[in-house]
């Protein structure tokens, strides 16, 4: 389709407003008040297919990514059996294909069955298609055999995803170790068993001349120690995730105020006030204090921060329908992620130029990827309710239900192709019948 | 007495006025005094289902909520369950829906869990009481606490209260705090840095609240002492090095029960380790109102029970 007077916006953050052809088709569609960005590149999303289908499935994950703005998602390999063997990673990509909905990117195991006791056929699986390795919802505590896969990795030409965290350290932790677990009587998770994974791990990586990409990172000090790294020329990359970048420990504790928002007082009459020990919340690294959150802001704006991934956390409600210690760790937070960014960024927490690298050329250079053509249609000013049935993915794990947000991606292309068009968007309706 | 009492449950008293605090006591006072009378009972609760649902291991509680539903007439039902449900392979929502269909008009739960009661009351139509949830709550307790602190010390205004020992565990030091504050009471936390949250010890605790490592100026011109029970597997953990120590540096002996101000009262949630977190002689010494506690713990129970029987009407 040809959009009229669209403001677009690439993958280098540069912005233009006027006429722009989206995916193939050339019926004009008015885009007056819309944005055109480059299709999303998530780098960290769990689609728990196989194993896990009951709290999301390929299918499921690839159209609620769509949702979500994210026309290429990586996919973690804490499946069941795990991402370890190359007919594995075959079949996730057939299924993804019939799927029809985002690209999926296979990320296979470092270790055989994610044990962390030897490594998985590292060469066999880049062969076959994975574009990184990672033990992800673990670190491979052992650093020899962390070693070992950042050597073997780099043979293979692909970078390794790690989950950093001292579990000897984190221990029994089920949230942010503050002055809100200190209040709830619920064991704290040391924002220090982080920050030693983290400098551990480029210490190694530094070694071997590795590709080491940082997950998740959640602390100020271990954004300091990507930027130091990075500084030295260090060959480390690193993601936040969009909820790190919006909510905070107190959330556990029932606040839906947002880092931005303010203490008492002013906060928006329609945010709500949830329970405490909402399962929701739980999600590891844990949702931390504010200058954490400043501290990651700070880091996207400076270049030490290359990504915006969601780990996406999909979860059946009987993982989730538990006592908070018991329940599973994980937000489902693929379809809320731009929509929660666009609204920081009127609350002027960082550029939108800048969350638009992180979400498109900052992956993809992390990946070793070209760019494709693919391309969303975002409404910013659209307004939609966070509910169970908004939500295509099956996991419906989020703090945010009830929420209200604002921007919704009304059209996502991929491959030249209206995949996704939001029913209620006039021009999507139209562009989709051409795209027929 | 103007104030109503309008909770419908009552899990943790960290957004309790004072006023609410002072009618419950207030509630309690009477109680004691129907405890007083030949025969214990009033027909206060009669008709009435109370539902003891202990998923932990406990005696003294359920025991002081069972004879307080029975002194208010209430009929009984216990549901005792051991070990983690997950063990059992029954959930906790399991539970809940098993006992919102059995009925019952309050819940009084125990659970290891912290946070496992509001888990609860958000999904049964009854009141449900918090009997201890893991570290975070044990509003019983506190209110006990206080009200025992109050008959002795009078107006808690000023007063300031020693909680000595190991509170990063302790729900009855999360409560204890959480009432007595709110009374206008000041409180002094002592004890190991391993057993105290880090936040309250950099700056980020409560208001009212402070940290003093050591128990003798901690006790320095104080007006009662809280003693906790230490687990003996903190030591196991790596918290401490040895019970022996910890009785040696953290011990509340007779000693350092004279540093507070004269009579100045003993309080322990039980069960003592005597030797340990508290010296013999203490505990069954003049300060001590550990027996005190356990009598005024039924009397608080009633005045709950009572108070939350209303509510209980309207949701049934």
């Amino acid at each position: 389709m040809i959009l009229t007077n669209v403001t677009r916006i690439d993958a280098d953050g540069r912005s233009s407003t006027g006429r722009h052809q989206a995916g193939s088709g050339t019926e004009t569609v008015d885009g007056s008040g819309l944005l055109l960005l480059p299709g999303l590149i998530d780098l960290h999303a769990h689609l728990r297919e196989p194993g896990f289908e009951e709290s999301e499935t390929i299918a499921t994950g690839a159209h609620a990514a769509l949702r979500g703005g994210f026309t290429t998602v990586c996919a973690m390999p804490n499946t069941q059996p795990a991402m370890d063997a190359p007919g594995l990673v075959a079949e996730l990509t057939a299924r993804a294909r019939v799927a029809r909905g985002a690209r999926v990117l296979p990320v296979a195991a470092i270790t055989r069955g994610r044990a962390g006791h030897e490594l998985a056929d590292l060469v066999e699986l880049a062969a076959a298609g994975a574009v990184a390795f990672s033990d992800d919802g673990d670190p491979v505590d052992d650093a020899r055999l962390f070693r070992s896969a950042l050597e073997y990795a780099r043979g293979a030409g692909r970078p390794v995803f790690e989950h950093s965290q001292d579990r000897v350290l984190s221990g029994r932790g089920v949230m942010h170790e503050g002055a809100v677990s200190a209040d709830l009587g619920l064991a704290g998770l040391s924002p220090a068993a982080e920050e030693t994974a983290i400098a551990r791990d480029i210490a190694i990586a530094r070694a071997t001349g590795a590709r080491l990409h940082l997950q998740h990172v959640s602390t100020a000090a271990g954004i300091d120690l990507v930027r130091s790294a990075k500084a030295a020329g260090a060959s480390v990359t690193c993601e936040v995730t969009p909820h790190h970048l919006a909510l905070l420990d107190e959330w556990v504790a029932g606040s839906r105020r947002f880092a931005w928002e303010p203490v008492r007082g002013a906060s928006p009459p329609q945010a709500p006030r949830g329970v405490p020990y909402d399962s929701a919340t739980k999600v590891n690294p844990p949702l931390r204090g504010e200058a954490d959150v400043r501290a990651l802001w700070a880091g996207l704006a400076d270049g030490t921060v290359d990504a915006i991934a969601t780990d996406h956390a999909p979860h059946a409600s009987i993982r989730k329908d538990v006592e908070y210690a018991e329940a599973a760790f994980g937000i489902s937070g693929i379809e809320t992620a731009l929509s929660v960014l666009l609204m920081a960024i009127d609350a002027r927490m960082g550029e939108l130029s800048v969350v638009v690298r992180a979400l498109t050329s900052g992956p993809a250079r992390v990946l070793g990827l070209a760019l494709t053509d693919d391309a969303i249609v975002v409404d910013p000013l659209r307004e939609w309710t966070v509910s169970v049935e908004a939500l295509a993915s099956r996991g419906k794990n989020t703090p945010l239900l009830g929420r209200r947000l604002r921007g919704r991606v009304v059209a996502a292309i991929v491959d030249g192709e209206v995949r996704y068009a939001d029913p209620a968007w006039k021009g999507a309706r139209r562009a989709e019948a051409v795209a027929r | 007495m103007t104030a109503a009492f309008a909770r419908r449950h009552v899990l943790a008293t960290d957004d309790w006025s004072r006023d609410e605090i002072e009618l419950v006591m207030d509630q309690g006072a009477a109680m004691l005094e129907v405890l007083g009378r030949p025969i214990r009972r009033t027909p206060a609760l009669r008709g009435r289902t109370v539902v003891l649902f202990f998923a932990e291991a406990s005696t003294r509680t359920r025991v002081s909520f069972e004879l307080a539903a029975k002194a208010l007439s209430a009929d009984v039902v216990n549901i005792t369950t051991s070990g983690s449900s997950v063990e059992k392979g029954e959930t906790l929502l399991d539970t809940v829906r098993t006992l919102q269909a059995l009925g019952g008009d309050i819940l009084v739960m125990r659970h290891s869990a912290s946070g496992a009661p509001y888990f609860v009351a958000d999904r049964v139509s009854g009141a449900v009481i918090n009997a201890g949830d893991g570290w975070h709550a044990h509003p019983t307790q506190g209110l006990l606490d206080a009200f025992t602190l109050r008959a002795a010390l009078g107006d808690l205004a000023g007063k300031r209260v020693v909680i000595a020992g190991d509170v990063m565990h302790s729900r009855v030091a999360r409560s204890d705090i959480h009432t007595l504050i709110p009374l206008g009471a000041s409180v002094t936390l002592s004890g190991p840095p391993t057993l105290m949250p880090l936040a309250w010890r950099c700056g980020q605790a409560p208001a009212g609240v402070s940290y003093e490592p050591d128990l003798d100026r901690a006790l320095e011109g104080a007006d009662a002492v809280i003693a906790l029970r230490l687990q003996r597997e903190r030591q196991e953990a790596g918290l401490l090095p040895s019970l022996r120590e910890y009785a040696h540096v953290w011990g509340l002996t007779e000693e350092r029960a004279s540093r507070m101000r004269p009579g100045a009262p003993v309080l322990h949630p039980g069960p003592m380790n005597e030797g340990v977190e508290i010296e013999a002689a203490v505990a069954h010494g003049a300060r001590s109102l550990i027996e005190r506690q356990v009598t005024n713990g039924v009397a608080m129970r009633m005045a709950l029970l009572y108070l939350l029987a209303p509510a209980a009407e309207v949701a049934a």
